[in-house]
């Protein structure tokens, strides 16, 4: 599909209606940067687990998470950017087919964070005609905000991984999340059930 | 050792192979519980990549990157499943940046296999080069560490190592040098 059919949206309001939708403790995890500050600004939750670091690794955390607790579903939220770093997890995941796994790509075409420099992909590749081409072949450009919500609908009770697509302005982050690593996890395992506050 | 034979599992070995180096690790890992692992393959590695295969306790499955498997690791751990990751040397060398920005600052019990290149016959110039940037690494950010040169140590120093890893929610990893599994030389 060509992006040029495609709405420019806002990452913060795109976030905010995932969120609304989730009714199921399912688990998010936040990419590095701009994708997480918004995740955090739309409401934390106790499912929600918060990258500081490494870049790119949204969508693997998210698989391992998937793999752990295949009863859950499981959302990865992740920039274009960060995405390039780690194409090779998108066949991953497509060989390892989860069912639980819903990845969304954040695409401004720009490394909004470190000064709006345009990405390598900006103006020659299509995010997901690369990751059908990865074997993903549930990848979908959300059209606009209802469309967004109504893919992640279906992808709530997709038989295989789902990756939705989003074209969003280069607006910053609307949040700051409080850099916590341990108290991040520890949180992130008790939504998940894993442990219990001492 | 004693302490290995009190720990041997009540399974039936298979023939000779689980008092081999791949046999030991594999027992290991089923005995502690690890039973998703991700690896990017190595030569030496095989024996214990096909075994794993084999087994249906384990999920195993390579990835693209070392990187993307210590975040699956991570993603596993915080779901409450047990993994561990195996590599090469010049695969850890790719992994500074997510042990310093993932691993250790959120406290994951991250397990690492490393199949130890760049020494001890090294034919290849480039590997013999990043097998020395391993260690250092490890030691800047003050990280469990073990070199495994033993059959007769390597079940001992895994099953603690594992078990420590996991009670103190800190990374290690396991060194499995050429003196243990043969090595890679070059009429191989």
């Amino acid at each position: 599909m060509n992006t040029r059919n495609t709405k420019v949206m806002n990452r913060f309001d795109v976030t905010s209606r995932l969120i609304a939708k989730l009714k199921h403790q399912e688990a998010v995890v936040g990419g590095i940067g701009n994708t997480n500050f918004d995740l955090w600004a739309a409401g934390h939750r106790p499912q929600n687990f918060y990258m500081l670091g490494s870049m790119g690794l949204a969508f693997p955390i998210a698989l391992g998470v998937a793999l752990a607790q295949p009863d859950r579903r499981v959302f990865a939220l992740e920039g274009d950017g960060s995405l390039l770093m780690q194409l090779g997890a998108l066949s991953t995941i497509a060989a390892l087919k989860p069912n639980n796994l819903i990845m969304i790509v954040m695409d401004n075409g720009i490394y909004q964070i470190t000064g709006a420099q345009p990405t390598p992909a900006a103006n020659v590749a299509d995010i997901v005609a690369i990751a059908t081409g990865s074997g993903l072949a549930n990848s979908t450009w959300a059209a606009d905000e209802e469309d967004f919500e109504r893919l992640v609908d279906e992808a709530m009770s997709a038989s295989g991984p789902s990756l939705i697509a989003v074209r969003i302005d280069d607006k910053p982050g609307v949040g700051a999340t409080r850099r916590d690593p341990v108290q991040i996890r520890e949180r992130f395992m008790h939504g998940l059930g894993v442990r219990q506050p001492l | 050792m004693a302490i290995a034979e009190q720990q041997t599992p009540p399974q039936v070995a298979q023939g000779s192979s689980d008092k081999s180096w791949h046999g030991i690790v594999l027992q290991t890992l089923k005995r502690n519980e690890i039973s998703l692992i991700p690896y990017v393959p190595d030569r030496v590695l095989t024996p214990l990549i096909k075994n794993l295969h084999a087994d249906p306790y384990f999920t195993t499955f390579a990835t693209a990157r070392e990187e993307e498997a210590v975040g699956i690791v991570s993603g596993a751990w915080m779901g409450g499943r047990k993994a561990a990751v195996l590599m090469q040397t010049s695969g850890f060398a790719t992994l500074a940046n997510v042990l310093a920005s993932l691993a250790v600052p959120y406290q994951i019990p991250l397990i690492m296999f490393v199949s130890e290149r760049g020494t001890l016959g090294e034919f290849n110039y480039g590997q013999s080069l990043v097998c020395r940037t391993m260690r250092p690494v490890l030691d800047s950010l003050a990280l469990e560490h073990h070199t495994i040169t033993r059959l007769d140590e390597l079940e001992f120093i895994a099953d603690r190592s594992i078990k420590q890893a996991v009670t103190t929610q800190a990374p290690v990893a396991l060194i499995l040098n050429p003196l243990l599994t043969g090595g890679k030389t070059f009429d191989k």
